[in-house]
């Protein structure tokens, strides 16, 4: 079983021998070709993102481990918005429709997608839930991910925005453990801080610096989903967000995460990083 | 599992490349991957046998290029390694640098065979 994801694939100490080339070959012609393997995902992902702008929505996608409180985050923050941004929800899960329940308890559209065994969403299962999302009536689009800190991190989605979330409990060096995931943020929600007087081993300062050493360069808020400072200063950068998109909408303009997979094709083409 | 989609992902690129390019099958794959990019080369080249099957790409080797990360300080100017879990200036240890390799997930070399093998 995979150690990072718990799917069917064994570790690598396991690997199986590559496939043999044949042994008498007829005319064989090299091809140079520089293309991101996952160039059919990114398609489908810069649709998703023309179909969020035509209607001014918001994507964010958000990421973290199992347990880190997403669901929770996302109770909390539609019952405190009160109807003020009009919500709706994807949720990605190996299984279940809970937390898609929980949601639609709190009064707004939830779409579950069931990955079965797939251990992260990819565009194309998105679009596919979007059939079902009232794009047009929406402000916000809140794309739950499926809780894991290895695999999300490689897919666009067409989101605008991803959040991730490193909750007290999960210990200070998180970051430090899964790089790439926490990199690719361009918010970064130190979550359950409630528990911090409980859970002394967690130093905020540790998980700073911990951000700071893996090139993160985004904004970091800390919160409890129970309330306070910290969580109306999630509430405002939502709304600062919003703001943005609809600028941007009426400019006829995008946005992407600050981090991209495709950054790695530019890289290649000989241009400068992708900001 | 996300190497299978990655992997699966890749033979799509391959297949395209060889029919735009009149391949009878293909005889080798290469491609680039940098530890930022989030997938794992032994993951990859265990996945690979799986979505090959029953493709153009059913014979065909993988090489996999690893990419080392490579950062540019905004700071000092330097361009040095890095680790994945640290990425600071290699020369003056600031953190505000810019990844300037690393990241790479892509497919780069596609030999293919434009004419059956002789029967024998």
């Amino acid at each position: 079983m995979c150690r990072d994801c718990g799917c069917s694939l064994g570790p690598a100490a396991q690997r199986a021998p590559l496939a043999a080339a044949p042994s008498v070959p007829g005319r064989t012609e090299t091809i140079e070709v520089i293309t991101a393997i996952l160039g059919e995902n990114d398609r489908v992902a810069a649709h998703n993102r023309e179909h969020f702008d035509q209607h001014g929505v918001l994507a964010l996608n958000l990421m973290s481990s199992p347990g880190a409180g997403k669901t929770s985050l996302l109770e909390a923050t539609i019952r405190a918005l009160d109807g003020r941004l009009k919500v709706a929800v994807i949720e990605g899960d190996l299984a279940t429709e809970n937390d898609a329940d929980r949601i639609r308890a709190c009064g707004v559209p939830a779409v579950q997608i069931t990955t079965g065994n797939a251990c992260h969403l990819d565009a194309q299962m998105v679009h596919d839930a979007l059939q079902r999302v009232p794009l047009a009536d929406l402000d916000v689009l809140f794309i739950e991910n499926v809780g894991n800190l290895v695999c999300p991190a490689s897919f666009d989605l067409g989101q605008h925005r991803n959040v991730t979330l490193l909750s007290v409990p999960e210990g200070d060096d998180k970051p430090a453990k899964y790089p790439v995931m926490f990199r690719a943020a361009d918010l970064s929600l130190i979550t359950k801080t409630d528990l911090l007087a409980y859970i002394t081993e967690f130093k905020l300062e540790r998980a700073h610096a911990a951000l700071r050493q893996i090139g993160f360069q985004g904004e970091t808020i800390e919160l409890s989903h129970r309330g306070g400072d910290g969580f109306a200063a999630w509430l405002a950068w939502l709304g600062r967000e919003v703001a943005a998109q609809r600028e941007r909408t009426a400019r006829g303009e995008t946005a992407r995460p600050s981090i991209q997979p495709e950054g790695a094709a530019a890289h290649a083409a000989g241009h400068g990083p992708v900001r | 599992m996300h190497e299978l989609s990655v992997c699966q992902a890749l033979i799509g690129q391959v297949e395209r490349v060889a029919r735009e390019n009149g391949a009878h099958s293909v005889v080798a794959i290469t491609i680039a991957v940098g530890p930022l990019s989030g997938v794992e080369a032994g993951l990859l080249e265990h996945a690979y046998p799986v979505a090959a099957a029953g493709t153009l790409a059913e014979h065909a080797t993988l090489t996999i290029e690893t990419v080392p990360v490579r950062v540019r300080c905004r700071r000092c100017g330097a361009e040095t390694g890095a680790q994945p879990n640290r990425l600071v200036c290699g020369s003056c240890d600031d953190w505000q640098v810019d990844v300037i390799a690393g990241e790479e997930m892509l497919l780069t070399r596609v030999e293919i065979e434009t004419e059956p093998a002789p029967v024998h």
